[in-house]
């Protein structure tokens, strides 16, 4: 039972992870919150589900592409709705965000309905797997598994690369990086890039494991990610990671223990505690704002 | 009186009533915001819960106690402001950013609180009886939507308004002026909620049914679309803007079926293009000032002191 | 008697040492000045005394009573003006309302005055902070603007608007970062007219400032501050003199040449 729940939440905290990676990327370098993030994700399930559906392509196939779609997406939401008003006031940021999110998912909603779509059946065939006394399906090991190597990837690319060493320049001091020549459009567009595809990749995942995808998922998935990334520490790429599982268990376990009905009141409890505790959650630094 | 209200209203085409009311509460319900996001710079994104906790307060007070709709209306708001309060003190010591989540996330919160709880009647949400007011519900929500602009502008032109505006404008040079940021913060949070608590508590007894589900996030997006149209900060712009967004759907019928699409690209495009909103920054008073003639009483003071100065001698330029 | 006293400060942020055990007095009624080098910590210690930061050890006293870990507004209500060496002004108000944000500890009514706006009481306050910030506005020349909106104003102004918002908390002791930089010289030699003249009104004067004939002519004791420590204090000649402020600003050789 105990060995059962926490394969369920570790399944689930993976996919909040991979979304919460996209908040914190974004944030740690333009310290916005990028609302538009869920619609994202939301729309990356989509594209999965057409892939599938028309295309009729394997699921991994139709990962890739929700990935390279959503890339695309998200890199055109920063130039379009971000970048003008990088020099205006957050709260003007932030107001855009939302009315990119609104848009997108009145959007969705529009072209494709308001009753939610499952993935073709047979794209993944589910097989259960009996571990001692838990029934644990190959679904939520591929999740598992496939989140696990996006995650080490985007360490390798943070960590070993040229546009990477870039990115943490960028997040450490905007100005400096400006100063030292660092193209800081093209290292933000790329930002975007990388969590807009994490998160796709995510959509797609979460639209296997609960048979669904719906013009409305991105909200709620989006603000959960978020309370995980800020439960790790924003701004700290391993903190979204470690958030994002965290959160998946906590969840999981709260419902097990009969609170499903507050199931998604859970994250934002969490998240409200973590900022009056600890505000910069479990692995961020602590910084004293300049002055 | 009331009868002459009625009488006078008798002439009037209800679904046009309708919409005057609908208006008349969402120019209350944008001023409270207004307050909170255009005047404090605070965003909230939680504003429908406020409405919320005020329809379904100001509802069982009706049906359980059955007191005077104007003490009804004042409790409502009371009991919604020291709410706010309650959840502001925490949350508002937050940056900006934290705080829209957190305010979505307790509106969120209290959706699913009114979900639940048997008092509110769960999902199946509550008929509110009409109130007992000698005058009729459209004429008491224009007097509210009077009073909240009269107060709204007091407050805009205030020593408690500047210090929202010093808020506003830079926390730490606010603080280096002697103000109270978090006090202030949590106030103007109070002020905004009763507010929405008072439009909340006549939304629900003007259309007889209230739910759950009809205070969520897209509610408060209309609310906050009203507030940016018409400029964040601006008294008049959150009148027009309330008007044109609550009018609009009605008689536009691509407003109808594409309402959030448009408030989508709205937000976007206002604050890339006009973020002073349709209006461009003009206050009320200055409007109402320039028409007649006049200049701002402070302009005249200021000027009549100067010229005191450089009569006496000791003017500077 | 000394208005404000820095006793052992100290503050870290990470491995760095920003201001490194610094002992401090400010005499009432002087004009005090604070040089040295880009990244001395003069700006911090300023943040230091206005409560924004607080220091990792040591205390800071003003009139007598301890005033670190006290919340910022608190510290300002008590008397403690500022200015930002990065201006920091409401740039969407007007400049009279930036001065009379400044008198907002002067005033009481806070939203139940709102409210009663119109009545006496709160009209006669109004009126009171009115020709507070008028007279704040007189001491910097820029009565002939206050209605434009504070973010227009030309550089020079924009900085002695902050000295008028500061003068507008009816400070004892005002904290000015730079107030000079930027000026041309004519600007700076009213600058200096008008500081003496606050000094004139009873305001105790500490100010930071690279420009040295600026220092010179105005102040009447200047400390050195260098990578967070106090290398040396003084009136100007000591200070001139003295190899260690040569050192710290010329290099090494600098002060062994000078020998
Ligand atoms: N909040 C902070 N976090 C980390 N380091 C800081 C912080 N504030 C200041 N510092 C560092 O402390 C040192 C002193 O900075 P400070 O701004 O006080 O220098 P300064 O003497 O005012 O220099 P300048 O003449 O250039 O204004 C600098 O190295 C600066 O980078
Ligand atoms: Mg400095």
């Amino acid at each position: 039972m105990f060995l059962q729940q926490l394969i369920n939440g570790i399944a689930l905290g993976s996919t909040y992870a991979l979304i919460a990676l996209g908040y914190t990327m974004v944030y740690g370098i333009i310290t916005l919150i990028n609302f538009a993030h869920g619609e994202i994700f939301m729309v990356g399930a989509f594209v999965g589900l057409f892939a599938t559906a028309i295309l009729k392509v394997n699921y991994l196939v139709a990962i890739l592409i929700a990935m390279v779609v959503c890339m695309l997406l998200g890199m055109f939401i920063e130039r379009v709705a971000y970048r003008p008003l990088r020099k205006s006031s957050r709260l003007s940021a932030l107001i855009s965000a939302i009315g990119v999110s609104i848009f997108l998912s009145t959007l969705a909603q529009m072209l494709f309905g308001a009753n939610a779509k499952g993935y073709p059946e047979g794209v993944f065939p589910v097989k259960q797997i009996t571990i001692g006394s838990a029934e644990i399906s190959t679904l939520q090991l591929l999740i598992i598994a496939i989140s696990a190597v996006l995650m080490i990837s985007l360490e390798f690319i943070v960590h070993k690369t040229k546009i990477g060493k870039a990115m943490r320049a960028t997040s450490e001091d905007y100005n400096t990086a400006a100063l030292m020549g660092i193209n800081v459009n093209m290292v933000i567009s790329f930002t975007f890039a990388l969590g807009s595809a994490l998160a796709a990749a995510g959509g797609v995942l979460v639209g296997l494991l609960f048979n669904a995808v719906s013009f409305n998922m991105g909200l709620m998935a989006g603000l959960k990610a978020f309370a995980a990334a800020v439960l790790g520490g924003i701004g700290s790429i391993p903190g979204a990671m470690l958030g994002g599982l965290l959160l998946g268990v906590t969840e999981v376990a709260g419902v097990a223990s009969g609170f499903s009905s507050y199931r998604d009141a859970i994250a934002f409890a969490i998240l409200v505690l973590v900022l009056l505790v600890k505000p910069t959650g479990l692995l961020g630094r602590k910084i004293q704002k300049k002055v | 009186m009331g009868d002459f209200f009625l009488h006078l209203l008798g002439y009037v085409n209800p679904y046009y009533l309708q919409i005057i009311v609908n208006i008349g509460i969402g120019i209350i319900l944008a001023l409270g915001l207004n307050v909170v996001t255009g005047l404090t710079g605070q965003l909230s994104l939680g504003h429908a819960a406020f409405m919320s906790i005020g329809a379904f307060t100001s509802a069982v007070l009706t049906i359980k106690i059955g007191m005077p709709f104007s003490i009804n209306l004042l409790l409502t708001g009371f009991i919604t402001a020291a709410v706010a309060a309650l959840i502001g003190l925490p949350i508002l010591r937050l940056t900006g950013d934290y705080l829209a989540i957190c305010t979505l996330g307790f509106a969120e919160i209290v959706k699913v609180i009114f979900l639940n709880l048997e008092i509110t009647n769960k999902a199946l949400g509550l008929s509110v009886p009409t109130p007992n007011t000698a005058i009729p519900m459209p004429v008491v929500v224009w007097i509210v939507v009077l009073l909240t602009i009269v107060c709204v502008t007091f407050i805009h032109n205030s020593r408690f308004g500047r210090a929202l505006m010093a808020v506003r404008g830079d926390e730490i040079a606010a603080e280096a002026m002697g103000i109270n940021v978090t006090r202030y913060k949590v106030q103007s949070f109070a002020i905004g909620a009763f507010i929405a608590g008072v439009g909340g508590a006549l939304y629900a007894h003007f259309m007889g049914y209230i739910n759950p589900s009809d205070f969520g996030f897209l509610k408060s997006v209309d609310i906050l679309s009203m507030v940016v149209l018409g400029g964040l900060g601006s008294i008049a712009g959150s009148v027009i803007g309330a008007s044109i967004l609550s009018a609009a759907p009605e008689f536009l019928r691509f407003m109808a079926n594409y309402r959030m699409l448009v408030y989508g690209g709205l937000l976007v495009c206002m604050m890339i293009f006009r973020p002073n909103g349709l209006m461009g920054g003009t206050s009320f008073t200055e409007m109402v000032l320039r028409a007649l003639g006049r200049k701002p009483r402070l302009k005249i003071i200021m000027e009549q002191k100067n010229s005191e100065l450089t009569r006496s001698g000791n003017g500077d330029t | 008697m000394a208005i404000l006293e820095l006793n052992n400060v100290t503050i870290r942020f990470g491995g760095l040492v920003a201001v490194n055990d610094v002992n401090l007095k400010v005499e009432e009624g002087t004009i005090q000045a604070l040089i040295g080098p880009n990244g001395a910590g003069k700006s911090t210690l300023f943040n230091l005394i206005t409560g924004i930061y607080t220091p990792t050890s040591g205390s800071i006293s003003f009139k007598g009573k301890a005033v670190s870990g006290t919340p910022t507004y608190r510290i300002a209500a008590a008397g403690i003006g500022r200015t930002f060496q990065n201006i920091r002004l409401f740039t969407d108000l007007t400049v009279l309302d930036n001065v009379l944000i400044g008198a907002h500890s002067r005033g009481k009514w806070n939203l139940a005055g709102a409210l009663m706006k119109l009545s006496p009481w709160v009209q006669k306050e109004e009126g009171a902070l009115l020709d507070l910030a008028r007279e704040c506005l007189q001491m910097v020349d820029l009565t002939y603007r206050a209605f434009e909106l504070s973010g227009n104003l030309p550089y020079g102004e924009q900085r002695r608007l902050e000295i008028a918002r500061a003068l507008a908390l009816k400070p004892a002791i005002i904290l000015l970062d730079e107030p000079a930089a930027g000026m041309n010289p004519q600007e700076k030699s009213e600058l200096m007219a008008m500081i003496k003249r606050i000094r004139e009104t009873g305001v105790t004067v500490f100010l930071v400032e690279h420009d040295m004939k600026f220092v010179m002519g105005i102040s009447d004791r200047i400390a050195v501050l260098d990578y967070g420590e106090k290398i040396a204090e003084g009136v100007h000649e000591e200070i001139r003199q003295n190899p260690k402020v040569i050192e710290a600003y010329l290099g090494k050789g600098a002060a062994d040449a000078h020998a």
